[in-house]
C-alpha cells in the first residue's frame, strides 16, 4: 500500500512514547500500553495508569479488531497536503481491548460509514521510516 | 453554601468594533476594549490591580505597562481556549472576594480573521507551524502525533466526532442544528455591532449551504473576526460608588472532560467540561434552570450548543433534537438564546462578547433585543477539546 511518489502529508513527530508506538507499527504490530499491575489498557500513551496509579506497563499487542465509534467526513481541505484527498474521513475506532484511536478506513465509502461497523487493522508504510495503522472492513 | 456567591460583580464592559481587517495588534485591540470597559465602570486605568489576559502572546506585564498599573497584585492566565473568559471571571471573583485584588480587568481579543485563523491550526505554509504547533499546549502532543497524520487538525473536525456519534445514536435532525444558526442570525439583526447585521439567514439557506466537515455545513460554523472585549470585576461594596448597577456573579464554575487532552479516549464522549461545572454553578447561585431569563451559550459550532444544552440539563440526554425546535429560543420565547448573535453572527472573541451581552441584558440596556425584565442569565464557555465553564449572573 506504500505510495510510490514522495509522501507529502504530515507524519507523526514521533517524540517520546509516540516513537515507541510507531516503531511497533513499522513492524506491522499494533500495540498499546497496558498496566502490568491492573491490566488496564490505555491510549494515548501516558506515564502512569490512571486507574491504579502504577508506573509499570508494557506494550501489549492488540488483536487489531474493533468497531467504528465515530467519524467526520472532511469536505473542505484545511491543510494543503490533504487537498487532493477531499472528501476523506478521519474515524474513531474502538479496539476490542477498549482503547480508541483515530485512523482512516481503507475500503469503506463515506456513504457506508455506520456505527459499530466491524473493522481490522492494516498497516500502510507511507515512508521508509513511518507506518500508519489504518483499518478495513472485517468479515 | 458557597462563599463566592454574589461576592463579586461586573461593573464595566467594553468592546472594539468587530471587523475583518482591524489593522491593529491583538494587544492594541484589547487595550482599546479595556479602556472602554474602564470608562463604562467609571474607573481609571491605574485603579486596576488585577489582570487576567487570555492564553495568547500578550501578557499581564504588557497590559500593566500600557495602562500604568504600578502595583499589579494579581496576574494569572487560564488555559482553556474558549472556556477561558468565563473561567477567568471565576478567578477574578475569587481574587476580589479574598481581597487579593480590588479591581480586576479581564480582556480578550485577537485578529481571528486577519492573522490567526483557527482553520490554519497546524498549517506550516500559513506560518502556523506543523505537528500540532499552533494548537494549545496541552493538545499539541495528541494532535501532532495521533490526529494530524490523518488530516484532522482543526476543531470543526474534532467536534464532529462528538456530533456524528450523538446524531447517529439519537437521530437529532439537521433542523435542530439549524435552529441555533438561524436564531443567532435573527438576533444579530437587532445588534449594531454584529458582523452579520443586515445579512439574514433562513432555515432553507442553512440547509442548502455547502459542507465543511460532516455533519457540519457552512453555517454550523461560527465567524472568524478581528476584535476585542473586556470586563472589569470588583466587589459589591466598591460597585456602589461606580456608574452602573452591578451585575452579580452569583454562581460560577469550570469543568474539564476526562481525559481533557484526547477526545476518542473518553469513556462517555458526551460528558463534557460543562457537565461537571453545571451542578456547582447552579448550587452556588441557588437557582433552578427554570428561573433563567436568557442563555448565552458558547457557539463555536451549532452542535456544540446542542451538547451543552444537554450538559446543562435543559433537556435529557438524546432529546435535544426535539428540544431545539420552534420558537423556544426567540427573544420572547421560553429561553432566549445568544441574544447578541453569538460567535455565529456577532463576532468570535472567545465568548467574551457573551459576557458583555449578558451584562447589557441584566442592566436592561440591550435596546431592541432586550429580553423583557431580565433578572437572571447564564453564560457558558467551551474550549480546546471540550473544556467548559458556566457563569450564573443576576442584576
Ligand atoms: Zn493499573
Amino acid at each position: 500500500m506504500a505510495e510510490t511518489q514522495e509522501y507529502r502529508r504530515p507524519v507523526p513527530k514521533m517524540r517520546g512514547f509516540a516513537a515507541e508506538f510507531y516503531a511497533y507499527c513499522k513492524q506491522h504490530e499494533l500495540r498499546f500500553q497496558r498496566c502490568t499491575d491492573c491490566n488496564t489498557w490505555r491510549h494515548v500513551p501516558r506515564d502512569m495508569c490512571a486507574k491504579c496509579g502504577s508506573f509499570a506497563w508494557e506494550w501489549a499487542k492488540s488483536s487489531g479488531k474493533g468497531t467504528l465509534f465515530s467519524w467526520t467526513t472532511a469536505m473542505q481541505p484545511m491543510l494543503p497536503q490533504f487537498a487532493d484527498l477531499v472528501p476523506y474521513s478521519p474515524v474513531v475506532v474502538e479496539l476490542e481491548e477498549g482503547v480508541r484511536m483515530l485512523s482512516w478506513l481503507t475500503d469503506v465509502e463515506d456513504a457506508d460509514l455506520q456505527l459499530d461497523l466491524p473493522v481490522e487493522v492494516v498497516f500502510d508504510d507511507v515512508t521508509p521510516e513511518v507506518t500508519l495503522p489504518k483499518f478495513r472492513r472485517a468479515g | 453554601m458557597y462563599p463566592l456567591k454574589d461576592q463579586a460583580c461586573i461593573v464595566g464592559v467594553g468592546e472594539t468594533a468587530y471587523t475583518r481587517g482591524s489593522g491593529k495588534t491583538d494587544l492594541a485591540l484589547m487595550l482599546e476594549a479595556s479602556m472602554h470597559a474602564l470608562s463604562d465602570a467609571g474607573l481609571r486605568p491605574h485603579d486596576i490591580d488585577g489582570i487576567i489576559p487570555p492564553p495568547l502572546p500578550s501578557t499581564s506585564e504588557h497590559f500593566a505597562a500600557n495602562l500604568g498599573v504600578e502595583d499589579l497584585r494579581y496576574a494569572v492566565t487560564v488555559h482553556m481556549g474558549g472556556a477561558s473568559p468565563v473561567t477567568s471571571l471565576q478567578s477574578a471573583a475569587m481574587a476580589v472576594a479574598c481581597g487579593v485584588a480590588k479591581n480586576v480587568l479581564v480582556p480578550l481579543g485577537w485578529n481571528g480573521y486577519s492573522t490567526m485563523r483557527v482553520r490554519d491550526m497546524g498549517n506550516k505554509s500559513k506560518g502556523n507551524g506543523g505537528g500540532g504547533s499552533g494548537a494549545p499546549g496541552a493538545l499539541a502532543n495528541t494532535i501532532g502525533e495521533y490526529y494530524l497524520p490523518y488530516g484532522a487538525n482543526v476543531p470543526v473536525q474534532w467536534y464532529a466526532w462528538l456530533a456524528t456519534r450523538h446524531k447517529e445514536l439519537y437521530g437529532t435532525p439537521d433542523e435542530a442544528m439549524g435552529t441555533v444558526a438561524v436564531t443567532s442570525r435573527k438576533h444579530a439583526q437587532l445588534n449594531d455591532k454584529a458582523y452579520m447585521q443586515g445579512r439574514p439567514l433562513s432555515m432553507e439557506d442553512y440547509l442548502n449551504a455547502r459542507w465543511v466537515s460532516k455533519p457540519f455545513r457552512l453555517f454550523d460554523c461560527c465567524l472568524e473576526t478581528d476584535g476585542a472585549a473586556a470586563v472589569v470585576v470588583t466587589s459589591p461594596e466598591r460597585a456602589r460608588d461606580l456608574k452602573h448597577d452591578p451585575v452579580y456573579i452569583s454562581g460560577i464554575a469550570e469543568g474539564h472532560p476526562y481525559p481533557a487532552d484526547d477526545i476518542p479516549a473518553r469513556p462517555d464522549p458526551f460528558t463534557i467540561g460543562l457537565s461537571f461545572a453545571t451542578p456547582n454553578a447552579l448550587q452556588m447561585a441557588e437557582v433552578d434552570l427554570k428561573d433563567l431569563d436568557f442563555a448565552e451559550i458558547y457557539d463555536c459550532f451549532t452542535y456544540v450548543v446542542l451538547l451543552q444544552m444537554e450538559a446543562l440539563g435543559l433537556c435529557k440526554r438524546g432529546e435535544v433534537g426535539e428540544y431545539a425546535q420552534g420558537n423556544r429560543f426567540a427573544l420572547d420565547g421560553e429561553l432566549p438564546l445568544n441574544t447578541h448573535g453569538g460567535l455565529h453572527s456577532e463576532a468570535h472573541v472567545w465568548g467574551m462578547n457573551h459576557v458583555v451581552e449578558a451584562t447589557h441584558q441584566l442592566r436592561h440596556e440591550a435596546g431592541e433585543r432586550q429580553v423583557k425584565d431580565a433578572q437572571l442569565g447564564l453564560v457558558t464557555g467551551w474550549g480546546d477539546f471540550g473544556d467548559g465553564s458556566l457563569a450564573i449572573m443576576r442584576r
